[in-house]
């Protein structure tokens, strides 16, 4: 049965206003960014002359060659080890009968509505007791605790799916747990895996609560908490102030972009078992 | 590997987990992430509690206040505002992209795989993609004084409704709150259409033979069939709209005077600025409940008749 023209039209029309609504804010932050420096100019306007440098005078004022380096450490400290202790216990709750796996099911559950704000006053005392304050040890080691709930639950969720006769198998031929896990089962939970790493990336990155709180210099925050510093810092200086966000969103819209498919598919699963 | 029969006994027969073998080894696996989830967010949790107790100011000695903050928390309007501006954005976080996201995908639907609606995805998931900070700077410059949406006003010659949008006190909130509605509307619509595409097409035929229009077609056999993801985004927006932090500290900062004010935003204030450190606790428990509260009876409402 197919839908009248009509219909098709329709849906067409509302898929288009959406789309525009959707990137009329980066088209303006685009035009705006290539303003001259230190002008106000008004709405969506082109400029009489594009000040492509503005690109180049954001990432030197900013120190963004810093913030470049600050955030992949800290993207390098979280995810990887966020993943590898998530996949162990996942597999542990989800594929293996342990002990008090309901429990520590439930534990770790608790935790997934948790709202950041819940916890970031004690946080802050906690962290400069360890002595990491300002330090990318402040957003790390937190932020890989905080997303335990979410990637131990997404890989017990993904290990209780994949079937027994596999494990079964592998026992006949004589594995042990550890060869069971590495041997048969993660290479066959590669899909999971990284998806949950995209998602993690795009946390990691997106961070800004830990970072205002727990890291003064914005040399040494996640990128969305340097950008936070630059609207203090340009609030008066329109077309930098754009251009310094732009280039603070380029790398994200680039991972975005490449791994498109799986951003997609992987936020919509996170949303769901979120 | 030891093999404990202990376990299997204590667990009993678990058919949907018939794998029997590891015991406590097992459990080993668990440690590192317990591990980092009990110190950095359960320890501080606790703390959260226990502070809310006291009059402390972060640097003194601690005074033991019982339920006073949480006294302060129910009467002093500064406080109870907050909250209240938070139950007023979801309106705007939730309810608005929820039926957009409904009403669009349902129209949509009907595209099929053509390579507009491809194209859709990319588009509408970019919001989600970046940062909620930069979305802030954007949408502050676009409702500034000099920005787009007054221009657009202006053009039309509706200029007596251009106004600084996050600087007055009447449209400050709903300004914010559109803010809100642009990163949460694409990803509603595509866990709708995510939703529909699981819809067996024998369902809308058979409707269609019982002489259904779009509309009756729409709420006798769609709407009750993404009943899930519906659940699922009401639950993932209205929690948006609770902790919201990111957009409103780069917006509006909560002004103008505390118009804007939300809970996340508050905590920040008391605990960092003012060195309430027992009033910040107490709001910031009262704000992770309140999240509970309001996130445990919806999954409830999602899960049930879905089916499962």
């Amino acid at each position: 049965m197919t839908a009248s023209a009509r219909e098709i039209w329709l849906g067409r029309g509302i898929l288009m206003f959406v789309m525009i609504i959707t990137l009329v804010p980066f088209i303006t932050l685009f035009v705006t960014a290539l303003h001259e420096p230190g002008t106000y100019p008004s709405g969506l306007t082109l400029p009489d002359k594009y000040h492509w440098d503005n690109f180049v005078l954001a990432f030197q004022s900013a120190d963004m060659g810093k913030m470049l380096v600050s955030s992949v450490l800290i993207e390098l400290g979280v995810v990887p080890i966020a993943l590898v202790i998530s996949t162990l216990a996942g597999f542990a709750l989800g594929h293996l009968k342990v002990p008090f796996r309901r429990t520590l099911l439930v534990v770790f559950v608790l935790g997934l509505t948790l709202p950041f704000e819940g916890i970031i006053v004690p946080l802050y005392f906690q962290i400069r007791d360890y002595g990491f304050l300002n330090t990318q040890w402040a957003i790390i080691l937190p932020l890989i605790g905080l997303f335990m709930p979410f990637a131990v639950m997404w890989m017990s969720a993904h290990f209780m799916n994949m079937p027994q006769e596999l494990t079964e198998a592998a026992r006949v031929d004589g594995a042990n747990t550890w060869q069971l896990f590495w041997r048969v089962h993660v290479p066959l939970s590669r899909p999971a895996i990284a998806s949950l790493a995209i998602l993690l990336f795009l946390w990691t990155w997106n961070q800004f609560l830990l970072a205002i709180v727990l890291v003064d210099d914005p040399t040494k925050r996640t990128m969305a908490g340097a950008l936070g510093a630059f609207q203090g810092q340009w609030g008066t200086d329109v077309p930098l102030l754009c251009a310094g966000s732009l280039l603070i969103l380029t790398p994200v819209l680039i991972v975005f972009l490449v791994f498109q498919r799986q951003f997609v598919a992987a936020l919509l699963q996170g949303a769901v078992k979120g | 590997m030891t093999r404990t029969t202990r376990s299997d006994a204590v667990a009993g027969p678990d058919l949907s987990h018939p794998e029997p073998r590891a015991g406590l080894p097992g459990l080993v696996l668990v440690v590192p992430a317990l591990l980092f989830y009990g110190v950095f967010v359960l320890r501080p949790l606790a703390a959260t509690v226990q502070y809310s107790f006291y009059d402390w100011d972060g640097i003194g000695v601690a005074a033991w206040v019982g339920v006073e903050n949480y006294i302060r928390l129910l009467t002093d309007p500064e406080l109870i505002n907050p909250i209240l501006n938070a139950f007023q954005l979801i309106l705007y976080f939730s309810i608005i992209p929820v039926i957009f996201g409904v009403v669009a995908a349902a129209i949509i639907r009907r595209l099929g795989q053509s390579k507009m609606a491809f194209a859709s995805r990319t588009v509408l998931f970019l919001p989600q993609v970046i940062p909620l900070v930069a979305a802030g700077i954007m949408w502050t410059w676009l409702m500034a004084t000099d920005g787009l949406i007054n221009q657009i006003l202006n053009g039309l010659g509706l200029d007596f409704l251009s106004r600084a949008w996050l600087g007055d006190f009447d449209t400050a909130l709903p300004a914010v709150g559109v803010i809100g509605a642009w990163v949460n509307v694409g990803l509603c619509m595509l866990l709708m259409l995510a939703g529909m595409t699981k819809i067996d097409p024998a369902l809308y035929e058979a409707a269609r033979l019982d002489g259904a229009g779009s509309i009756r077609e729409f709420f006798s056999v769609t709407l009750p069939a993404i009943r899930p993801e519906l659940g699922i985004a009401v639950i993932i927006t209205v929690i948006s709209a609770l902790r919201s932090f990111d957009i409103i500290y780069i917006s509006t900062q909560g002004g103008p005077g505390n118009s804007t004010l939300v809970p996340g935003l508050e905590i920040y204030y008391l605990a960092f600025f003012e060195r309430e450190i027992g009033q910040a606790s107490a709001l910031a428990v009262a704000l992770t409940i309140l999240v509970l509260a309001v996130v445990l009876p919806l999954n409830r409402l999602s899960r049930m008749g879905s089916g499962s």
